[in-house]
């Protein structure tokens, strides 16, 4: 008996172009594993099958040095000194915001500020913007399916400004996101739609041109949360029209603690700084401050230069392998994962069936075994997954489940390790089932 | 290794709780939650003068979490409040790493095993956490929910 609270969603995401891509090149799985140290290590004497990808990805061995040759021969302050060290410390650390403007399409390099990662750049645009631009009477759309780090940062704004929060429901046959529903919703005070380009929990991907579109017609901005679609498909800013996007380094091969907000040039020069310090000024005298140029401006301290050297090398990586091959690579493990779950007696998957139209994160339960308990059996097989509320309570809520496992895949995954994924979670029926 | 974490013990309170539900009469109301993994643990206990006479519990939450909180429901009940919370001390110190005094704890050094796995320490010391928070609040103020993050 297999139940699933996601049935197909063709036809819904035509705007999506998977079907071409079957003929872009086939990732070298067993090359790439070779350039990932950790994967060759072995959890309690079994090899290591890490499917946590949705949490953090595993570093390949071109970013760890990256990070370690800045430290051993290239570290100094970025921006300030005229010493030779600086100067190169300056030059890679803007050539990662280069490569990084290049991967998502951006215009120019004005247009990518340095965040902590996908949390922050998202706090930045709620207390930035929105400091400057709601009042009360104002209204911001959200989704049910947001992770809390694209719920709470608006929670706080609103609080703050008077401004209303409401949330797009999900459809309740499939769990994707309802577009008419979204166009209903829509009233001249909306001032923001922010919604997940990819969730965090069911995979789903959402049509963002689509909803661009509704949102021009009604003079409402729009910020995709990039943090699951960045590092798995390709994204390019300008074609989605979105106005800001934010995403981390550490899901997408980079170093943790680096991430990055993309901003129409125009919005960012209307933002109020979002914190003051050194780097983000022009003029400081004691009365008042005047603000250094973008991106500059919403950057204040030393920031984590390694951090954007080692993400720059990670999107070298991902523009090596191709983002079209990464997607098809993703597009054929979910075809197998789909697949290989439902012939599991008992479980119930959660978010799309059709691999085009979701990413390589599958939330499911097993009979009424605790996800906790599921991903302690898994451990002790070496499959490392993720057990809890993913950061989404509320999808929870309307999951109608207090939490879920979850196994999410990257480049280095194959199907055998799903094999593997599928016969352990069989195997916790040993524990719990008799 | 797995086999020390769910010991027969565990996993038979997990499969056949002891006490689920809620006691005749609340006169104490302990509340736990671990908002990591969502596990939520609710214990009512009924007080006769100074000994406890029913203890119930009713949420939900991981094969941990569920048998540790089954067996607090067994091992208080009939002990008196002082005993009790001589208990619950007794319990915290051996998920701290202590040793000592772990003789006469019955099912709950079954629970033992769950110190070679960090990770599961919270799930264990869940309900135990939150009715000593409850005791706690008894005389100082209002309770408010146990939450372990």
């Amino acid at each position: 008996m297999t139940s699933t609270n996601g049935l197909s969603t063709e036809g819904r995401m035509d705007t999506h172009k998977d079907i071409q891509n079957l003929s872009v090149p086939e990732l070298d799985v067993d090359a790439i594993r070779k350039d990932f140290p950790i994967l060759q290590t072995t959890i309690h004497g079994k090899p290591l099958i890490y499917l946590d990808n949705a949490a953090s990805s595993q570093k390949p061995i071109s970013v760890i040095e990256a990070i370690s040759n800045y430290y051993s021969r290239e570290h100094s302050n970025v921006h300030r000194g005229i010493h030779h060290l600086s100067q190169q410390a300056t030059e890679q650390y803007e050539q990662a915001r280069e490569k990084v403007a290049n991967f998502i399409g951006a215009k120019h390099t004005r247009e990518i500020i340095w965040t902590r990662g996908a949390t922050e750049a998202i706090n930045l645009v709620a207390y930035s913007w929105g400091q400057n631009n709601l009042k009360q009477g104002d209204d911001l759309i959200i989704s049910t399916c947001e992770h809390h780090s694209n719920i709470v940062p608006w929670q706080l704004i609103c609080e703050l400004t008077g401004a209303t929060l409401r949330h797009l429901p999900l459809d309740s046959h499939d769990k994707s996101f309802n577009l008419n529903k979204l166009a209903e919703m829509l009233t001249p005070n909306t001032r923001m739609i922010a919604l997940t380009h990819m969730s965090n929990v069911l995979g789903t991907i959402t049509d963002l041109r689509k909803v661009v579109e509704l949102a021009r017609q009604n003079g409402s901005l729009v910020l995709a949360d990039g943090a699951q679609s960045v590092p798995h498909i390709p994204v390019n800013v300008e074609e989605l029209g979105v106005d800001f996007l934010a995403f981390s380094g550490h899901k997408m091969l980079g170093p943790t603690g680096i991430g990055c907000l993309y901003g129409r040039e125009e919005l960012l020069e209307d933002m109020p700084p979002y914190q003051g310090g050194g780097d983000m000024i022009e003029t400081v005298t004691m009365k008042q401050s005047t603000w250094n140029q973008l991106p500059y401006k919403f950057e204040a301290g030393t920031p984590n230069i390694a951090g954007a050297i080692g993400l720059g090398a990670s999107v070298d990586y991902l523009e090596h392998l191709g983002m079209e091959s990464v997607r098809a690579h993703s597009h054929k493990l979910n075809a197998y994962a789909i697949a290989a779950l439902s012939e599991i007696d008992q479980i119930s998957i959660y978010g799309p069936r059709t691999p085009s139209v979701r990413g390589g994160v599958f939330s499911f339960n097993y009979a009424d075994i605790h996800p906790h308990d599921l991903g302690q059996v898994l451990d002790s097989k070496g499959v490392a997954i993720r057990a809890g509320h993913h950061c989404a309570q509320p999808l929870m809520a309307e999951l109608g489940v207090g939490s879920t496992a979850r196994a999410s895949f990257y480049i280095y995954n194959t199907q055998s390790e799903i094999d593997e994924l599928c016969a352990a979670i069989r195997s916790t029926g040993e524990f719990f089932l008799n | 290794m797995l086999d020390e974490l769910y010991k027969e013990i565990i996993l038979d309170h997990y499969k056949s709780p002891r006490n689920r539900g809620k006691a005749s009469r609340a006169d104490f109301h302990a509340h736990g939650v671990n908002p990591l993994c969502g596990d939520d643990i609710e214990l009512t206990l009924m007080v006769e003068g100074d000994v406890i006479a029913e203890v119930k519990f009713d949420g939900h939450g991981c094969s941990i979490s569920q048998a540790s909180a089954s067996i607090l429901t067994e091992t208080l009940t009939g002990l008196t409040l002082d005993q009790a919370l001589t208990k619950i001390e007794q319990v915290r110190s051996m998920f701290k790493g202590n040793d000592k005094d772990t003789e006469d704890l019955g099912d709950i050094e079954a629970l033992q095993g769950v110190k070679k796995f960090p990770v599961r320490i919270k799930c264990a010391t869940l309900a135990w956490n939150a009715l000593d928070l409850s005791f706690q609040d008894s005389v100082k103020g209002p309770s408010t929910a146990y939450s372990d993050e």
